[in-house]
Order: C-alpha cells, then structure tokens, then sequence
C-alpha cells in the first residue's frame, strides 16, 4: 500500500546539534560522558569540540515525505542502521532529509506484514554526506486495516 | 582497559548491566527524543494497543547499547551500527549490554553486540564497525 511512494524524498531541513538537546540526550541514555557534555573535555579532544552519540539523529528533524501518511499508532520498529563519516559535533549545522527507499509484504504467521525502509541523511552545510540512517518500519494487518477504514 | 589495541578477537568489552528500566527512564528517553509514542509511558495506552503494559523505545535500548563504545572515543569513533530489535523490553526489566570482538581489519573493529533481559533472551541485536583513527 506504500509501493507508489518508492524513490520519493522528503524537503532538506536545517537541524543544529544543540547543545543542551546532546546532553538531555546522553543522560536519557544513561551516557552523560564528558565528551558529548562537558566543554573542557570537548575542547581538549581531538575533536575540539563535544560531539554528540551515535543514535542521536533521532533527535532530528528529517522533514515531510509528500502523500506519506503513516498510522500514528501501532507500527513496529523492526532495524536501526546508522553509517557516520565522522561524529557529529556540538554546535555544527546538518541538513537532514528522507528518502522512501523500500516497501513490500510478506504473509507471516500474523497475517500479511508490510516493512517500509525510510534512508535518512544528514549533510554539512558544504554538502558534505556525514550520516546515514536506515529504519525499518514494520505495518501489522491489523494496522493496516484500520488505516483502510 | 584504555584502548582498543589490547583487546582480542573472540574477547568481550566489559559488560553493563543497567539498572531496572523505571518509567522515568522512558519518560526522559520521550522528552529527549521527541518520541511521545504513549505506548512507552502510559499504561492505558499501552493496554490499548494489545501489550502487558508499557514497553521501552526500542531508540532507548538501542542508544544505551552504544555506550559500551563511549570510553573509547579518543582513539576512534562509531563508522557503523546496525542493530534488530527482537524483543520487548518492559518495566523493571533488567537489561545487560554486551559486546564481542569479532574482527580487526584495516583498523577497523567489528563487534557483535546485544542487549540482553534478565531471562537471558536477546531484546537488540547487532553490530558495531568502530573505526580507529
């Protein structure tokens, strides 16, 4: 039900690695490392700078894919990748976007499942690839159903 | 151990086990996140969609894994992680983190890691390529 949406791309949007939002972020991971939080420990590094966790994109801002409705309720997320060039550092700005990379069914024990395969990206502001991202979201019947209704 | 360098194919970093998960866990994982999906903090909501009672973000367990990781960030950092989320990680679950090395090439070091519950069952499942510099 989401084939026709396959190759589409959300509109780029500026997110900046905030501060405040990377430490909020590390202590909710239980994380709060000097490296992402304290200035000190950031400026002496060979980074110069704090940077920020790995999962922290989800954080971001990744804009709206047009015609892409998703059930607010009920989806399963199924895989997590991220790929990085470098860590992503406190205070720089990344351009995040979408893209719909896959859809298909598959008929399981639970009736027919659908997996969406959304690719993210985030850019320097040069343009420069830094991460990638790729989520698998799993559709149950169920869900699906009532979206039909 | 201060470094990568000293540890061997097949050895394991030093597990983490953490504390049991407490809805304030979550609720600070929602606010920190964005992600205010009410099937991780609101137990009606929870029941709603067919489940015991509320379950953690599978984000949450996902970042919590990485801090295996964190120690090391001056001699590399993480190039990729990929995990699957298996399983569901509930209210006062007691999760342990685990990481394995599995190979060095080229300076680069992949790990098999996993979150683990208190019933030994696998909840997140992956691995990690940490890229020395």
């Amino acid at each position: 039900m989401f084939e026709q949406h396959i190759g589409k791309c959300s509109n780029k949007v500026k997110n900046i690695v905030e501060r405040g939002a990377v430490k909020k972020f590390a202590e909710a991971i239980g994380d709060p490392h000097p490296i992402f939080i304290d200035e000190e420990t950031g400026k002496k590094s060979r980074y110069q700078r704090n940077i920020a966790p790995p999962t922290f994109p989800r954080v971001f801002d990744f804009g709206v894919i047009d015609g892409l409705n998703l059930p607010k309720k009920g989806l399963i997320h199924g895989e997590q990748v991220f790929h990085y060039v470098r860590p992503l550092i406190v205070g720089e700005e990344i351009f995040c976007w979408l893209k719909v990379e896959d859809y298909v069914e598959k008929t399981g024990k639970s009736g027919k499942m659908g997996f969406l395969v959304l690719k993210g990206f985030g850019e320097d502001p040069t343009g420069e690839i830094i991460f990638t991202s790729k989520q698998t979201i799993i559709i149950t019947e169920a869900v699906r159903k009532e979206m039909i209704v | 151990m201060n470094s990568l360098s000293d540890l061997q194919e097949g050895k394991s970093l030093q597990v983490i086990q953490l504390k049991p998960v407490s809805r304030l866990d979550l609720i600070k994982y929602a606010g920190a996140s964005g992600d205010y999906n009410p099937i991780h903090t609101i137990d009606e909501e929870a029941r709603k969609a067919g489940l015991p009672g509320i379950i953690a973000h599978g984000m949450w367990t996902m970042g919590n894994l990485a801090k295996l990781f964190t120690p090391y960030y001056h001699e590399g950092f993480v190039k990729d992680y990929s995990v699957r989320f298996i399983g569901k990680v509930f209210l006062n679950d007691v999760i342990t983190l685990k990481a394995t090395l599995k190979e060095k090439f080229d300076q680069q070091y992949r790990f098999d890691v996993a979150a683990v519950n208190q019933h030994d069952s696998e909840v997140v499942k992956g691995e990690v390529i940490f890229s020395k510099y």
